[in-house]
């Protein structure tokens, strides 16, 4: 078992080489890509010294306090992306709360599960398992949910006069909206599924990469990533289920109406 | 049968009548005059206030769906949330006898996405007619159908109308509330006014 291999800042500006290479055949067959190929490696660049700088930071602090602050940022920015990547969101406060409090709720009792049953670090919040960990199942989540509610109020808006006519045969709001809320489901568990199926056949995922990169064995690596994706996906499934019903729920009404007028956006 | 008091909604209203059983009333008014949002108000598909009876029983103590059961809205445009006609009937009543009344007899096996306006117009009547309301509420019930379609769907309602159910219906077609024997409403800027002219009778 070989032990793990440092690199130097020159091995990055020498790992750049062909990213740089790409940029100067952007600039010779006029693509147009070159300046948003260089804004967005100077700005993973930056985004990643940053984090490992705050993360070090915060290792060091060993503070629950400065943990918990630095999940709460994570939340806030997921949250912010779940609203931003909906075509059409709920108006007031349910646009940015639901999708956030789904992923919140669901993403926190995982982690916590995960972190108290079967990683079991000492104390249970050291941020060296519990922020990559969170922010693994946040990532995941995140991506469920946005999916599930714009899917959803996709097919609500588009799909009113199906809901429509059920509700006006008689059927319940539930009903009358199963086959939008199928596929809102669908759709937010896809991308978890699909995670599933293609791990270590197509690609390694980065967590096991990195393990085995820093010296694991590759049996203990698997074992980690089983455990990490068994949470994703439930995470993922209940944040999803969450927040689906959540919106149905308040995009129907106590006299099963279809309440359109509580969405905004979309053209 | 049914009665509405003071029936509002934003932008409809307020809106009274009441409508006897076997009775038809039909409105007609300028586009944008609110008729289609008053049929979807009475439906309860709207947000709307105002009281509404039906045989004495107020559509608050009524669950919506009930409501919507007994007092059946079939819109100028119907919605379809399957693939095939069948799935969107109840195996019981059999709905061939309804179906073949307007012309439609094996329509059950047929694909959703290859039937004409017509077609869809006049499935999505039986449809509703299946659930034997008390009340109908019609909006521009034959504005694509052919005329012996016409002929056929006006002898269906009339049909209901002998057995008691309540009619009421949007129409453009100036002759067809003579036909159906209705009573003649016209609605302007979202109120509702009797205009049950002389040249109304024959």
């Amino acid at each position: 078992m070989s032990g793990y291999q440092a690199l130097s800042y020159w091995d990055l500006v020498a790992a750049s080489v062909f990213l740089v290479l790409n940029a100067g055949f952007s600039i010779v067959l006029r693509l147009g890509l070159t300046r948003n190929l260089i804004i967005s490696a100077l700005r993973m660049t930056v985004q990643l010294l940053l984090v490992g700088l705050i993360l070090k930071l915060i290792f060091n602090a060993g503070s629950p306090w400065w943990t918990l602050l630095a999940a709460a940022v994570m939340v806030a920015f997921a949250g912010r992306e779940i609203w931003a990547r909906q075509e059409r969101r709920l108006k007031g406060l349910w646009g940015p709360g639901l999708g956030a409090g789904a992923m919140l709720l669901a993403g926190s009792l995982v982690t916590i599960y995960g972190l108290a049953g079967q990683i079991r670090p000492d104390p249970l919040w050291l941020p060296q398992y519990a922020l990559p960990l969170f922010g693994m199942v946040l990532g995941n989540t995140m991506t469920g949910v946005s999916l599930g509610l714009d899917t959803l109020h996709t097919a609500l808006t588009k799909g009113k006069r199906d809901v429509e006519a059920q509700l006006l045969l008689g059927r319940s709001r539930w009903e009358a909206t199963r086959p939008a809320t199928r596929q809102a489901l669908r759709s937010g568990f896809t991308p978890i599924i699909n995670a599933m199926a293609a791990t270590g056949v197509v690609s390694l995922p980065g967590m096991m990469t990195g393990q085995i990169l820093s010296g694991v064995d590759p049996q203990e690596a698997v074992k980690y990533q089983l455990l990490i994706m068994f949470l994703l996906g439930g995470a993922t499934g209940m944040g999803v289920l969450g927040a689906t019903f959540g919106s149905l729920w308040r995009l129907t009404d106590t006299r099963h109406r279809l309440r359109l007028d509580r969405l905004s956006g979309g053209k | 049968m049914l009665s509405v008091e003071d029936l509002r909604t934003p932008l409809i209203g307020p809106v009274s009548f009441t409508l006897k059983a076997g009775e038809c009333i039909a409105i007609s008014g300028p586009s944008g005059a609110g008729k289609s949002l008053l049929l979807r108000a009475i439906a309860d598909l709207d947000e709307n206030n105002g009281t509404l009876l039906l045989d004495r029983s107020s559509r608050d103590t009524l669950p919506a769906p009930e409501w919507r059961r007994r007092v059946a809205y079939v819109p100028a445009e119907s919605g379809w949330w399957a693939d095939t006609v069948e799935a969107h009937f109840l195996s019981a009543p059999d709905p061939a006898e309804l179906l073949a009344s307007v012309g439609l007899a094996d329509a059950l096996d047929w694909e959703i996405s290859r039937l004409s306006t017509g077609e869809r117009q006049r499935l999505a009547l039986v449809r509703a007619l299946q659930l034997k309301p008390d009340v109908l509420l019609l909006d521009e019930p034959t504005s694509a159908l052919d005329p012996p379609s016409v002929q056929c769907v006006e002898q269906l309602l009339l049909a209901r109308l002998d057995a008691g159910c309540a009619l009421l219906l949007v129409t453009h077609d100036a002759d067809q509330p003579r036909r159906l024997g209705a009573k003649l409403h016209h609605m302007k800027e979202g109120r509702l006014f009797d205009t049950n002219s002389p040249q109304a009778s024959p």
